[in-house]
This record gives C-alpha cells, sequence and structure tokens, in this order.
C-alpha cells in the first residue's frame, strides 16, 4: 500500500514539472488522487486479471507447501533455470511476495470500494425515491392508462390507489403535489439487490481473515500408525508437524488413537480395473484423554475422525512386515514391523532396515516387499498383486557405519550406502535375500540372521486444526447469497402521475427506469399496467401497451452502473 | 457394492454412438438452414440497406435524446446505440424471439437434435445404471454426461427464445465432446477408487458439469458477436459483407446482452463448484483450500469470469471485451478439464486416462 502511493506521487510531479495545465495537488491531494486510482473499478478488475495470471505459475511449476520434495527434485533436475525460479518464488507463488501484494492491493481497493458504496446505498435507503420527471414518456418503459369519468376517481385518489397497489408490490412510495393539478407518485425497489452486491464483496474479505486465522492459530501433523501401535496428541507423537504463526503446545489436547485393524478391499469383479482399490476401512480406539473411556471409531477415506478440536484424516497406507534382526553375537539387535512405502497399484513397497545396535558392526538392509511376487522371463520379482498373495522380501544388506551417530537427521526412508560395505546383492557370490513370511536367512561372514515374522498394515494420518474453517464457510454462503442477489434482483424506479381530461376522465400516466442492466422491466411495466387496471377495475384493458417506445422494447433498459 | 453390468455398459457405448450420428445429421442440418437463409435473405437485406444505414443514425440520436431521471447518466447508452438489427424475414430478432417464418431445415435440425439428446441421455443413464452410481467419475463419464448437458440445456433454452442460429456452434462441440470421450478419454465402466467415494461427487461434479455447460453457450455466442461486430463496423462503414451468414444472427448487442445473463447463472454455478469443492477437500484431505492445480484452475476460471462480470460494468470494457474474457473463461475451462487433468499431477490426478 505504502508503495503504491508513493510511486504515483513521483511520477505525478514530474508530470507537474513538465505540463504546467495539471493543478498542482499537494502532498494530500495526492494521496486522494492515488487512493481514487486503486479503488477505481478499473484498477480493481486490473488487479482482479492480474490475480488470475499470477495464480497460474503456481500450478505449472510444483509448489513447496504441497510438495516440497517435487520442487528439490526439479532444483537439481534444472541446475540453470531452477534457482532462478526460486528467487523469484515460483516454487512458492502463494506465499510469495508478489502474489501477496496483487491480492491485498485487491482486497484494500475492495475495502475502499465497499465503503462509500454502503454509505451512499444507506442514505439512498434513507431518502425517498427520486422526484418524478417531467416527461415521463421519455423512460425506457412508458404508458397510459384512462379511468372513466362515472367513476368519480379524481386525480388525488388515483394517486393514492396507485402507491397502495405499488406499495403491495414490494415498492417504497412517495406522493407528491396530492392536492395539485397533476399529483405523482416516485417509487423505488430492489434495493437489496446493493446490500447483496455489498455482503458479497465484504464476505470475501471474511473469507481472507478466516484463512488468515486459520494459518496463525491452525496446525497439521502427519503420522504413521501400524496395526497395534497407539499416537498420543503430543509434539513428540507426530513424524512431521507444521505449526501455524501463534500456535503453541499447549493446545494440543491429550487424546489417544490407536490402530486396531486396518482392511482394504480390491475390485475383485471388473476385469477393466482388476486389483483397484474400493474400499479401506481404519478400525480406531480412540480416548479423549488418558482418564476417558476407550471408544470404538471407524476411519475412511472421505470420512475424517473428530476428536479433541482436531479432524483425522485416512491419506495413505501400505504395508509394514515384521522382522527380527539378530547381529553376530546372536542377540536381538532390531524387531517390530517395518513401514515400506508403496510406489505403485501393486504396493511395490520400498523398504529400509537400519540396525545400529548390531555388533560388531552396525547392519544395513535396503529392498523391497511385494504383497504377490512373481518372476518375469529375466527371474526379477515384481509385485503383481495389492493383496498379500505371495508376500515376498528382496533385500539387499550392508554392513559398516550407518552414519547415525554424528545425530544429525536422517531420513528414516533412505539408507546412505557411502560408508557401508555389501554383504548380499544380486552381484555378488552370496545373492539378494529372499525371504517369505517365516523364513529366516543367515548372513554372510557372521554379521548375524534376519527373519520375516509376519505382515502388518499401517495408515497414513493426517491431523488437522484450524479454527478459521468454520467461518470461512460461514462467510462462504453469505457470500454466495450476496451473490445471488446483487446478480438477480432488479433495482427498478416507478412513476405514477394523473391529471383530468376536459371531458372528466381522470388520465393516467406512468414510467419505469431500472438501474443497472434489467432484462425483465418490460415485464414489470405490463404487470403494473394489470395491476393499475384491476385497481380501477378497468374494462377491456388489454395487455398491450400503448405508446410504449419500440425502440427500447428490443434491448434491455441499461444504464450500466459506470466506473465507481 | 454391486456389480458392474457389462451388457448395459456396452449398450450405453452404442447409444453414444448412435447419438452421435444423429448429431452430425443435425450439424448438417444447422449449417444447411445457415447457407440457405442466408441466402433468401440476401435479396431482402439488399433492398434494406439502406434503409437501416439510416436508421443506425436515428437509434445513435434517438439514445441520446433520452431523457434521464436524475442521478442517471445515459453515458453508456449512447456510447453504445445499437446497431440497428437489419432484420429481414427469417432472422433472429433482437429479443430473440421465433419469428413465425418456417425454417424447414432448422426444424428438421432441431427435431434430430432432440432425438440425438434422447439417445444420449440414455446413454449416460445406462452408463450410471451400469456402474450403480453417477455417471462422473472418470473423464470419459465427465465429457459424454456434459455433452448431454449440453444438449439438453440448448434445448431447453430453444423452447423460450430462437437460438437455433447457434445450432452447428452448440452442436459442433458436442460432437467435439463425445468425440473426444470416446477416442481420447475411454474408459470402461466400474466402481469408484475410495476418494471419489462420497456424496459429493454427486453435488460438486453435477453443478461442475451444468456450470460448464452455461459457459459452452455462452462462449458460442461470444465468439459470434465478435463475429457480428466486426461485420457491423464494416456494414456501417458501408463496406461490403464479408460475414454474409451472420445475417441470420442477431446484433452484437443482444448477444453480448444474453451471454451475460447466461454467464451470470454459470458464475453463481461456478462459484457453487468451487464452494462443494472445497467442503469435499476438507472432509478428504483436512484442508478446504491448499492451492492443488485443480483448485488453481477453478480459482483462475472464477477469478476470469468475476472480472467478466465487472468488466460488464466498467466503462470502456463492455463489448467487444467483455466478450474475449468470457472466451479466455471458457478456453481456461477446457484447459482445467482436459491439460490439467492429464498432464499436471495434483490430487485431482484420477481422471482414470491411461490407467
Amino acid at each position: 500500500m505504502a508503495d503504491k502511493t508513493k510511486k504515483p506521487k513521483k511520477s505525478a510531479t514530474a508530470d507537474v514539472k513538465s505540463d504546467v495545465a495539471l493543478p498542482k495537488l499537494g502532498f494530500r491531494g495526492m494521496l486522494r488522487w492515488a487512493w481514487r486510482q486503486l479503488t477505481s473499478m478499473r484498477t480493481a478488475l486490473f488487479l482482479l486479471l492480474l490475480l488470475a495470471v499470477a495464480a497460474v505459475p503456481g500450478s505449472l511449476f510444483p509448489q513447496r507447501p504441497t510438495s516440497a520434495a517435487a520442487v528439490t527434485k526439479y532444483i537439481s533436475d534444472h541446475p540453470g533455470t531452477g534457482p532462478v525460479l526460486d528467487w523469484f518464488k515460483l516454487f512458492d507463488v502463494f506465499s510469495s511476495p508478489w502474489f501477496s501484494a496483487i491480492y491485498l492491493l485487491l482486497f484494500i481497493s475492495l475495502i475502499g470500494c465497499v465503503i462509500p458504496r454502503a454509505i451512499a446505498h444507506y442514505k439512498a435507503i434513507k431518502s425517498k425515491p427520486p422526484r418524478t420527471p417531467r416527461r415521463l414518456s421519455r423512460l425506457p418503459q412508458y404508458g397510459t392508462l384512462e379511468i372513466p369519468a362515472e367513476q368519480g376517481v379524481t386525480p388525488a385518489q388515483a394517486i393514492k390507489d396507485a402507491a397502495a397497489a405499488l406499495k403491495a408490490r414490494g415498492y417504497r412510495v412517495d406522493i407528491r403535489d396530492v392536492d395539485g393539478d397533476r399529483p405523482s407518485v416516485g417509487a423505488e425497489r430492489g434495493f437489496l439487490k446493493e446490500v447483496g452486491n455489498l455482503i458479497f464483496h465484504t464476505a470475501l474479505i471474511g473469507v481472507l481473515v478466516s484463512i488468515a486465522i486459520g494459518g496463525l492459530f491452525g496446525y497439521t501433523g502427519q503420522r504413521i500408525l501400524v496395526e497395534g501401535d497407539t499416537f498420543v496428541n503430543t509434539l513428540v507423537g507426530y513424524d512431521s508437524f507444521s505449526p501455524g504463526t501463534n500456535f503453541s503446545s499447549t493446545q494440543l489436547s491429550p487424546y489417544s488413537i490407536t490402530l486396531d485393524k486396518f482392511t482394504v478391499k480390491f475390485d475383485r469383479e471388473s476385469k477393466a480395473h482388476y486389483g483397484q482399490p474400493l474400499d479401506f476401512n481404519a478400525q480406531l480406539t480412540t480416548k479423549d484423554s488418558p482418564t476417558d473411556p476407550a471408544k470404538t471409531q471407524t476411519l475412511k477415506v472421505n470420512d475424517p475422525v473428530s476428536i479433541g478440536g482436531t479432524n483425522v484424516y485416512l491419506v495413505g497406507n501400505g504395508y509394514a512386515p515384521v522382522v527380527t534382526v539378530k547381529d553376530g553375537t546372536g542377540k536381538v539387535a532390531f524387531q517390530g514391523p517395518v513401514v515400506a512405502v508403496p510406489s505403485d497399484g501393486a504396493y511395490t513397497s520400498l523398504l529400509v532396515i537400519k540396525v545400529p545396535d548390531a555388533k560388531p558392526s552396525q547392519l544395513g538392509f535396503v529392498g523391497f516387499f511385494l504383497p504377490t511376487a512373481l518372476q518375469d522371463d529375466k527371474g526379477v520379482a515384481y509385485a503383481s498383486d495389492p493383496d498379500p498373495f505371495n508376500p515376498q522380501l528382496d533385500l539387499n544388506s550392508y554392513y559398516g557405519d550407518l552414519g547415525l551417530d554424528g545425530g544429525a537427521p536422517k531420513n528414516v526412508y533412505t539408507l546412505d550406502t557411502s560408508k557401508l560395505t555389501p554383504l548380499n546383492n544380486r552381484d555378488l557370490k552370496a545373492g539378494g535375500i529372499v525371504l517369505a513370511p517365516g523364513g529366516s536367512y543367515t548372513l554372510p561372514d557372521g554379521k548375524g540372521s534376519i527373519s520375516f515374522d509376519g505382515i502388518k498394515r499401517y495408515v497414513g494420518l493426517d491431523i488437522h486444526h484450524d479454527p478459521g474453517q468454520a467461518s470461512a464457510l460461514i462467510f462462504g454462503v453469505a457470500a454466495l447469497l450476496g451473490l445471488v442477489g446483487s446478480l438477480f434482483l432488479s433495482r427498478r424506479r416507478a412513476w405514477v402521475r394523473t391529471g383530468v381530461h376536459p371531458d372528466g376522465r381522470t388520465m393516467v400516466e406512468y414510467g419505469l427506469l431500472a438501474r443497472g442492466e434489467d432484462y425483465r422491466l418490460a415485464q414489470e411495466s405490463t404487470n403494473i399496467r394489470k395491476l393499475l387496471a384491476k385497481t380501477w377495475a378497468l374494462p377491456g384493458e388489454s395487455v398491450a401497451k400503448r405508446g410504449a417506445k419500440a425502440q427500447d422494447k428490443d434491448q434491455p433498459a441499461t444504464t450500466a452502473t459506470k466506473d465507481q | 457394492m454391486p456389480d458392474t453390468n457389462q451388457t448395459l455398459a456396452e449398450y450405453s457405448v452404442l447409444f453414444v454412438l448412435l447419438a452421435g450420428i444423429v448429431y452430425v445429421v443435425a450439424f448438417v442440418a444447422f449449417a444447411w438452414d445457415l447457407i440457405q437463409n442466408s441466402r433468401t435473405t440476401a435479396t431482402v437485406q439488399a433492398a434494406s440497406t439502406a434503409a437501416a444505414q439510416q436508421r443506425v443514425a436515428v437509434g445513435a440520436a434517438g439514445a441520446s435524446d433520452v431523457v434521464y431521471a436524475a442521478g442517471y447518466d445515459p453515458e453508456d447508452r449512447a456510447e453504445r446505440p445499437s446497431t440497428a438489427h437489419i432484420a429481414a424475414a427469417g432472422t433472429a430478432d433482437d429479443e430473440m424471439k421465433y419469428s413465425g417464418v418456417r425454417r424447414q431445415a432448422a426444424r428438421v435440425a432441431v427435431v434430430l437434435t432432440g432425438l440425438a439428446a434422447a439417445l444420449h441421455v440414455c446413454a449416460v443413464v445406462m452408463r450410471g445404471l451400469a456402474a450403480g452410481r453417477v455417471p462422473w467419475g472418470n473423464m470419459y463419464e465427465f465429457c459424454t454426461t456434459g455433452g448431454a448437458v449440453v444438449a439438453v440445456v440448448f434445448l431447453i433454452v430453444l423452447t423460450r427464445r430462437d437460438l437455433r442460429f447457434l445450432g452447428t456452434f452448440v452442436i459442433g462441440l458436442v460432437l467435439v465432446m463425445i468425440t473426444a470421450a470416446s477416442v481420447a478419454f475411454w474408459t470402461p465402466a466400474g466402481h469408484l477408487v475410495p476418494a471419489l467415494q462420497s456424496y459429493w461427487l454427486i453435488i460438486h461434479v453435477s453443478i461442475a458439469v451444468m456450470s460448464a455447460s452455461l459457459f459452452t453457450l455462452t462462449f458460442a455466442m461470444s465468439v459470434l458477436q465478435l463475429l457480428q461486430s466486426r461485420r457491423e463496423r464494416i456494414l456501417a462503414a458501408g463496406t461490403k459483407d464479408s460475414l454474409p451468414f451472420m445475417r441470420m444472427m442477431p446484433s452484437a448487442l443482444s448477444l453480448e446482452n444474453l451471454a451475460y445473463r447466461i454467464n451470470a447463472i454459470g458464475f453463481v454455478g461456478w462459484t457453487l463448484t468451487l464452494m462443494f469443492g472445497s467442503i469435499w477437500a476438507e472432509k478428504a484431505w483436512g484442508r478446504f483450500w491448499g492451492w492443488d492445480t485443480k483448485e488453481v484452475w477453478t480459482f483462475v476460471i472464477w477469478v476470469v469470469y468475476a472480472g467478466y462480470l465487472h468488466a460488464r460494468a466498467t466503462r470502456g470494457w463492455t463489448g467487444t471485451r467483455a466478450a474475449w474474457l468470457s472466451i479466455v473463461g471458457y478456453l481456461c475451462v477446457v484447459f482445467n478439464f482436459t491439460i490439467v487433468n492429464i498432464y499436471f499431477s495434483g490430487l485431482h490426478s484420477y481422471a482414470g486416462v491411461g490407467s
């Protein structure tokens, strides 16, 4: 905002020097000028279209908040352009200064537009309908009616009747010159159109504020939970955690979730979609706090579990083979399920086992878990089905320094083999390790043994707390209602004027004018005519309007709201 | 979960094919109607051109002559006088009401479109029954269902307004949609992956299809509006008519006005698509907005159409520029559906293509 107000000032002062015709505005004048520029419809439209353009790179390049790994890969794959794109924040488009600048300017422009319009509209609601034009016949919709003399309706009475009829139709009415020669009534309706417009724009600000609140006080975390394991909602319970700016750990409510069983159903009937997942179902036991009674709950995709002010989502799953590793001294150095990361629809899962406690040397394993293993013609095993019909572990093994003793955090899903010596792989005489459940293998050189004890499944949980969510929804609904009102309601003005013909008939003329685009003004004119004819029980009144202007019938009565 | 009925699914494919054939015939009939009518009106036209040009001048003067009540500014209207539409027998008038003139080819085309749409709707319903769920779970289904909705919406609008001049355009687009579906996006009927098993699929996607159908209609109108306004300029300058078939079409201003009305409805629909999408995203992924590629493009489309609606109320942006925004908005819709679904990775990548 500050930049925006200063920039035009500089250029404008230069203009003042070069062009004597420009009046001197002074600093405050300049600010006012800048403000007016910013809040003009043209600028708002420009910023709006700029926002659309600025969002596009967010879909062309991987974004850090959603796929940090893809960004790292992109930069290493494009060493020339990657860092430049990074400098321009093209991997963080939606939190970049330029994107923020556009939407903040847009919202300032919006506020600068909404406030004056709200004041103006408030005044319009408070004020009486506008004065009756001298010549109603000039209005886009115009018609006349005659009340026969024998009915004895005076012009004043006719105007009161017309006012009552218009009022019943939802118009606000104001009677003028009721005792004069030519009494008239001014009427207006459709104030809700502008109200809707204002609500829509204000609600958009509300949505933005709600998102900001979510960013400040919310948090998200991830946790992988193997069958039988329990997650406790504390900071150490998470595998990864992204707190909002104003997050404090006291916000975490001490609930616990145990994964009792996870079942997956795959499509076995359809040929085309054979093996495609049909259902993921996690049976949980939850406790709201350590002292609360345990509850059984079901967690599914599209059906989060709500607990302790957070929502828990099922976002991933896979197999966790249970493995026991004994070291060279015969002691159990590792025992338990190992999370294997699936890489395709057949659950070909990558698996890393690190055994830092093994003696005399640390052991490392890397390889695949295949739920249904088959061999191709070259003898290479591959996974052919996601269900565990023929589970198999295919591992290479290493010994040496796992590099864990330095204290630096290491990714548990990758093994740095640079300081390790291979023990087992396809190229060595010992070959690779192939295990079926229940099988075990003795490592070469007396390094120990590994056994494949069984299979468990695991789930990937996302845990979210977003305090801005409910208000975002409320503002969103308000915006929608406001939008519908502003687009489909019509603001109309109508005037009726009466007078006495020398032969005693009471002459009635009426005219209508729309504010903004109104396609149904002609229809409204017809309706008002019918209404008035009914009021005075005029016989043989045809629907066709006399005197309606042909040239305006062909197009909507447009007095498009101009630059504001 | 009920089994998929493969026989019914095969019938669905057959009906799409039949509908496609009838659409082609309807397309030809609509095109024939355009040619035939521009010929018959050509003679009437020659006589009325002089008068029409005179009317342009009168129209402009008449518009600025209107006395407005206090607070009303006639500038906008004076700036863009309706270039008097050259009304001749058989052409659509500015209100787009039926004129009462019989256009044999157009009548045949509408009947054929009705038949094709009926076959098409049958195909969609069969597909839904075959899979035991709503027929919009992948791109093939989205395209075929979307095409059926476009055709039905067009027929419904035809009962109220004479938009037969749009026939070639709309039926052409429907043909493109079902051809793309059958050739590029073909997916056998099957169950949904867990991520799509939600009632929000019914709500979110159906509204997206309907909004996209409305945008398809307005896209056609905006293209015609651009052609027509160019032609009107040429005619006003007294040069020879370069696009004689456009005689059939309403004036650029009428096209713009109708496109605006339909776009307004489409925009509300798109707002709902976006909102329901957010609610579903919250249910499925734990956040209502996360700038997934699909979300980015839904947002871009929303902003472009919001810009369009604002442009209509901004001086200097009405008419041609607004039409361009409407066209750009529709191109974004197409891009969002095709390129984003197929080539961009994101959470919405379960289009079922290639798998």
